[in-house]
This record gives structure tokens, C-alpha cells and sequence, in this order.
């Protein structure tokens, strides 16, 4: 085990899997000599040279398609898109194409690719630079889409979407990138489509992924003191989404609270309930509860952008809710 | 820029390859209008657009591709996936939606793909095929150094796909990147109902390689060994070079965008123009005027086309739809836990 910052178990990963097979290709805008616009290629053009670590003009279209054509040709390309907001220029190549042509032409091509993109607000960026859209990829078929929340996740998800054949979409968050945590030694593969119990607990269920992953984990310590056992569902896969696991732990503990950063409606929230709703009904004892960001392209100024956000007072404020309506007892 | 005018014309070219040439495109001529025939009695569903008038385009870009490059193209692919040397049964089977068809009948008319031909897709969103067309290239340069014998890629789409950000972006990677890529633009003077002249700010599509600094030429569409040489050179320099080229070939669509299109937005004077310029009866003639081809032999060859595609739509008919039992086969290329696998109305997770 290492401690270490996510941002550096991303570097890793992409460093061991580059060492490990020549097929494997990074591929965006600034990531050579520049490093990336968060450093997560830092020293890699220096260690793998410019054939490997290409630096490719402004053109997200452009360049996420010319990735899916290298795919089909064999290579392993890792595209990295400075952040999330900019995936839109490149939607027709993610969504008509490198979803689309393993099925649509009878599974004659794969296309082993990852798109690697930072989301997320929080930092002032205004509206076109605060989103995170992650149901707009987790509901495309023929993608998979994952979301990992700790630095050790992140490098064996990341080691996961390279290997696999399929187009992963690899969403990390501007707001994770320096938070550290263990990271086991050696490469760990992860395996795609899985959630992990991030914290177990016996009293209410906190279903949720990325960041809010971390904001989950600092609240159930905090009320732990309280005597409230809250259980930490880490989705880490949007697409295919964990089922099972989410519906198992609402069945052992009967509560359920969503914590999501992107917009409410239409969101990972709505998924999880209708999840619920089939496969953990009987087992609720009252409904499912959303905590997700205010609906409104997010304001730059400081007091409108904190507002809008979900927050640890938030999800405790609603999970007392959630206790105090269902007559909750220590 | 090489605006050539002056054309090379049958008669230089051996006469058992110009035979062949022919032999493809009366083909390709007798399988559109059997599609058109077979769309109309509903065997064939979706969108359908159809080669009829661009078949000397085709087979001269085909004849010049080695069975090593790999084609990408748009939704206008029939004659491409033919000549590509697809089977004339498994390419009508994909119209048939059967699973003997090119791409298992996920795929459709637009849609024809074969790994072992190396044709990587007909594309139906307009400028869809140019990134990935300019991204195989890339990969190109990672397996083997240029030279005569390289492969390359050949990247074909209409005028109106000219327009696209795509198309620009494509050819400006293509370009800072020395990609052995071809660009491909097949101009029927018409994208659905909308003339070059309204869409393109440079309607002289082949300059549209300017800003890029890829060279560019403007080829009469109708005459398949000017095509065939044009093609052969620009795949030439790509492969020695790694240059990208952008060729433009003077072509037109003999009937509406696709088979419902009676496309009554055309003048009858554009329309007889089109009839007249004809491809595939103007090079039957010429090569029976200049003694390359006799007459019975081409009463042969067309005999031979028209049962060709009557055995593939033999075949069509009698080949197996696929079942709903295979409809999640392709879902994803490495199985994964928790694929949601299920049909409408089914639940996605049970209640113990
Ligand atoms: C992105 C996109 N926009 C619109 C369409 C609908 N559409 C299909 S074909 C076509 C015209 C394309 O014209 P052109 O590139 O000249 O090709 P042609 O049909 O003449 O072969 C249009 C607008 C589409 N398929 N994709
Ligand atoms: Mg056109």
C-alpha cells in the first residue's frame, strides 16, 4: 500500500499500461508538453516520447473520432478531454459511433478506447465549465461509463477501461484530483460494472459515486458518533449500474438517500429509486429521498455556485428527515 | 491544384481490365435497381440510397484500392461493399435484414461492413466516417514504415458532407499529421435537395483541401479510368509520402436522394442531363465502339449481373431473420457484470 493523491493513481496507471503493451496511445490537447491541463500526464511525453503521448490540435470531434478509427485498427487509445464540457464538440463520434459499431456492424469491430475527462463544480468556473452530464453518457448503450471516487479505485478502473474492449467513459471530478488515499502496490484490475460497499452501516443507505462518495464517507463518520449507522454504496459503474448491490443494501437497512452533483431530474437519483421501486420496495419504510444540484446552469459568483451545490449539511439534513419520518430509534 | 481536363480514355488500358470494369458496373447497376424494386415490395426497410449513376465513380476507386487499404464510407455504400469484392448474397441479406447479412442485419443499407475486405463501415451520419477513416490512418503509421507497398485509407462522402465540421477537422488532423489517407468526395451536385452552389462557400470542392495544404483534383466522375488513375496516384503518394489527398469526382444520382425520393425539386433539363451522361451505357458503347468488347459478350455480362442478383436475392429470401433470443449478442465486446440484458416490460432486478 502507497498514499498517495488520485491524480497520481491516474498518472500511474497510465504510465504502467503504457510500459505494458505498445498498442496503448494517449491521445488530446495539451497532455505532452504541457502535462495536461491537471497534470495527469505529467512526464510521460518525456518517458514515452511523442508517438505515444500525442498532442493533437483544439478539434474534440476530430480527435475522439480519429481515436475510435485507431481503435478499430487495433490500437488501445486513452483520450484524455481537458473537461467534461468540451465532450459535447465530440458527442456525435462518442454516441453515433464508438457506441455503435460493435453492434451496428454484428460485432465484426471493437473498439477498445477510453475517453478520461475531469467533471464537476465547485470551482468557480461558471456554467459552461461546472457540469457533470454523466447520465448523458450512463444512458447510451454500448458504452461503459465509470466513476471511480478514491485513488485506489481510479488506478484499477483506469488499468480496467484500457484493457477491456469496449469504449469506457472515465469520468473523474476537478474536485478529487488532490485528495489521497491507500493505493494497493502492482496493478490492480477492477472489475467494470461492479459497486463496492464504500462503508457499511445498518440504518439508512447512502447510494452515490465519485465525489459525493467522499462527502457520503465524511457524514456517516460524523454521525456514527451519533449512533446512526449509515451504509455507503460506492456506484463507481453508471453503465452497466450494480443492480444487486444497491437493491441488497436498501434491503438490509430500509432507508435509502441518493447523493448525486449532477441536476436532479432526469438523474442518477431518478435511475436508483426506479431501481428501488422494482427490486427493493417491500423492504422500504418510506420513499426514497434525491439529494442532487439545484437546477439552474450554475452561477460563478461564490454564495450562488455554494447554494446551488449538494453539501454534507445537505445529506444530513435529509437524512435526519429520512430517520426522524420513519420513527427511527437507536 | 490540377484541374485536369484532359482525361485518359479506354483504349490505353488492357482490354480484359477494361471488360472487368464493366463487369462490375453492370453489376452494381442491375443490384440498385433490383434493391429499388425489392424496397418497393417491402423486403428491404429503413433508409435506402442507392449508386445508380455514380457506378463508374465506384468501380474506378475500387479498382485502384488494394485488398491491404481500408475503405470507409457513407450510407450510399452498396456498389462499395460489391465492388470491395462482398459477397452479392450477404450484401442483399443486409437490405433483407437476415443475419447471413455483411453486418448480421444490425446494420441495414447503410451500414455494410467486412472485416476481411478491410471495408470499415458505410456511415449514415453525414461526415461520420471521417474521423474514425482519419484515425485508421493514424494507426496506420504506427505499423509499418511508407513506401509503395504501405496500406492507406480511403475515406469517401458526398458534396454536402463537405460542409460538416467534421470534414474539416478530419482533413486538418489528416494534414498536420502526414496521414496516408485519401479523401474521397463523390459530387452529385446534391446533398438531398440542396445544390453545391447553396451550400458550399468554395463549390469547387476539391480547393477545399486549401487551408490544409492537401492537394486536391477534380476528376469526370463518369469515366472509370480517369477515376481509376486519379485514385491510383493520390493512393500512391499517401502510401510512399504519407500525404492525404482529396479527390473530387464530377458524378451524378440518376434517381431521388433514396428510393422514396421522387425528387420532383429537379428541372427536367438537370435530369436529362444526368440520363445523358449515363455512366454505364456511355462505357458499354465505347468499349463496343472501339472493338474492346463484343456485343454478345456484353449481352453475356449483363445476363451474368442480372442473375447474380437474382441468386442473391434467391439467397436473401431463403436465409434465417435473426431470432430475439440473439438480440443482446453484441451488446458489448468484453462481457461485463450487470449488463441490463432485458427485454421491454421485463423488471431489470427481481424482489427476492
Ligand atoms: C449529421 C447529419 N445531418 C443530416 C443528415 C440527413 N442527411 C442524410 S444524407 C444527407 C445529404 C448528404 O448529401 P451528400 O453528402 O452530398 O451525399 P449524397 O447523398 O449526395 O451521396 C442528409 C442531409 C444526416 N444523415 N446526418
Ligand atoms: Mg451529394
Amino acid at each position: 500500500m502507497t498514499d498517495t493523491t488520485y491524480r497520481q493513481a491516474l498518472n500511474d496507471a497510465l504510465r504502467s499500461e503504457l510500459s505494458r503493451d505498445e498498442n496503448v496511445l494517449l491521445i488530446g490537447e495539451e497532455i505532452g508538453l504541457f502535462e495536461g491541463s491537471y497534470k495527469i500526464t505529467a512526464g510521460l511525453l518525456d518517458e514515452f516520447g511523442p508517438r505515444r503521448v500525442l498532442d493533437t490540435p483544439i478539434a474534440e470531434e476530430g480527435f475522439v473520432g480519429a481515436a475510435v478509427g485507431s481503435a478499430m485498427l487495433g490500437m488501445r487509445p486513452v483520450v484524455e478531454i481537458m473537461t467534461l464540457n468540451f465532450s459535447l464538440i465530440a458527442i456525435d463520434q462518442i454516441v453515433n459511433h464508438a457506441a455503435k459499431i460493435h453492434g451496428m456492424f454484428g460485432g465484426q469491430s471493437s473498439v477498445p478506447m477510453v475517453i478520461r475527462m475531469p467533471g464537476g463544480g465547485g470551482q468557480q468556473l461558471a456554467a459552461t465549465h461546472s457540469q457533470n452530464l454523466e447520465v448523458w453518457y450512463a444512458h447510451i448503450p454500448g458504452l461503459k461509463v465509470v466513476a471511480p471516487s478514491s485513488p485506489a479505485d481510479a488506478k484499477a478502473l483506469l488499468i480496467a477501461a484500457i484493457r477491456d474492449d469496449d469504449p469506457v467513459i472515465f469520468l473523474e471530478n476537478l474536485a478529487l484530483y488532490n485528495t489521497r488515499g491507500e493505493v494497493p502496490d502492482g496493478d490492480q484490475v477492477a472489475e467494470i460494472g461492479k459497486a463496492s460497499i464504500a462503508k457499511e452501516g445498518k440504518h439508512l443507505s447512502v447510494i452515490t459515486y465519485s465525489r459525493a462518495t467522499t462527502v457520503a464517507l465524511e457524514v456517516a463518520r460524523q454521525l456514527e458518533e451519533e449512533g446512526i449507522s449509515l451504509e455507503v454504496v460506492d456506484l463507481r459503474s453508471l453503465r452497466p449500474l450494480d443492480r444487486e448491490t444497491i437493491c441488497a443494501s436498501v434491503r438490509k437497512t430500509s432507508r435509502a438517500v441518493v447523493l448525486e452533483d449532477d441536476c436532479l431530474s432526469y438523474g442518477i437519483g431518478a435511475e436508483i429509486s426506479a431501481t428501488l421501486m422494482e427490486g427493493a420496495f417491500d423492504y422500504l419504510d418510506a420513499p426514497v429521498r434525491r439529494v442532487a444540484a439545484a437546477e439552474i446552469p450554475l452561477p460563478y459568483a461564490k454564495p450562488l455556485e455554494s447554494a446551488a451545490l449538494p453539501t454534507a449539511k445537505d445529506l444530513i439534513r435529509v437524512v435526519r428527515e429520512l430517520l426522524a419520518a420513519t420513527s427511527f430509534t437507536r | 491544384m490540377v484541374d485536369r481536363k484532359e482525361q485518359r480514355t479506354a483504349g490505353q488500358e488492357d482490354a480484359q481490365t477494361l471488360i472487368g470494369y464493366y463487369r462490375q458496373m453492370a453489376l452494381i447497376r442491375r443490384f440498385e435497381l433490383t434493391a429499388d424494386q425489392m424496397y418497393k415490395r417491402a423486403k428491404i426497410g429503413g433508409y435506402c440510397h442507392l449508386n445508380l449513376g455514380e457506378e463508374a465513380s465506384v468501380v474506378g476507386l475500387m479498382t485502384a484500392l488494394q485488398p491491404r487499404d481500408y475503405l470507409f464510407t457513407n450510407y450510399r455504400d452498396h456498389g462499395y461493399a460489391l465492388a470491395r469484392g462482398m459477397s452479392t448474397g450477404a450484401v442483399m441479406a443486409e437490405l433483407f435484414g437476415k443475419s447471413t447479412g455483411v453486418s448480421k442485419g444490425r446494420g441495414g443499407s447503410m451500414h455494410m461492413f467486412d472485416t476481411e475486405t478491410r471495408m470499415l463501415g458505410g456511415y449514415g451520419i453525414v461526415g461520420g466516417q471521417l474521423p474514425p477513416a482519419t484515425g485508421a490512418a493514424l494507426a496506420l503509421t504506427y505499423r509499418g514504415d511508407p513506401g509503395p507497398e504501405a496500406e492507406a485509407v480511403m475515406c469517401q462522402m458526398g458534396d454536402g458532407t463537405t460542409n460538416i465540421g467534421a470534414f474539416h477537422e478530419s482533413l486538418n488532423l489528416a494534414a498536420v499529421w502526414n496521414l496516408p489517407i485519401v479523401y474521397v468526395i463523390i459530387n452529385n451536385g446534391l446533398g438531398m435537395a440542396t445544390t453545391v452552389e447553396a451550400a458550399a462557400g468554395e463549390p469547387e470542392l476539391y480547393k477545399r483541401g486549401c487551408s490544409y495544404r492537401i492537394p486536391g483534383e477534380r476528376v469526370d466522375g463518369n469515366d472509370v479510368v480517369a477515376v481509376h488513375d486519379a485514385a491510383t496516384r493520390a493512393l500512391d503518394r499517401a502510401r510512399r509520402e504519407r500525404q492525404p489527398f482529396l479527390l473530387e469526382l464530377m458524378s451524378s444520382r440518376l434517381r431521388g436522394h433514396s428510393v422514396v425520393d421522387p425528387a420532383q425539386y429537379r428541372s427536367r433539363e438537370d435530369v436529362e442531363h444526368a440520363q445523358a451522361a449515363d455512366p454505364v451505357p456511355a462505357f458499354r458503347q465505347q468499349l463496343l465502339d472501339s472493338g474492346v468488347l463484343e456485343e454478345s459478350l456484353a449481352q453475356q455480362i449483363d445476363t451474368e449481373s442480372r442473375e447474380a442478383v437474382n441468386a442473391a436475392v434467391a439467397f436473401a429470401e431463403a436465409s434465417p431473420d435473426p431470432t430475439p433470443d440473439q438480440l443482446f449478442d453484441y451488446a458489448y465486446a468484453t462481457p461485463v457484470p450487470n449488463s441490463p440484458d432485458t427485454l421491454p416490460g421485463h423488471p431489470v432486478t427481481g424482489m427476492p
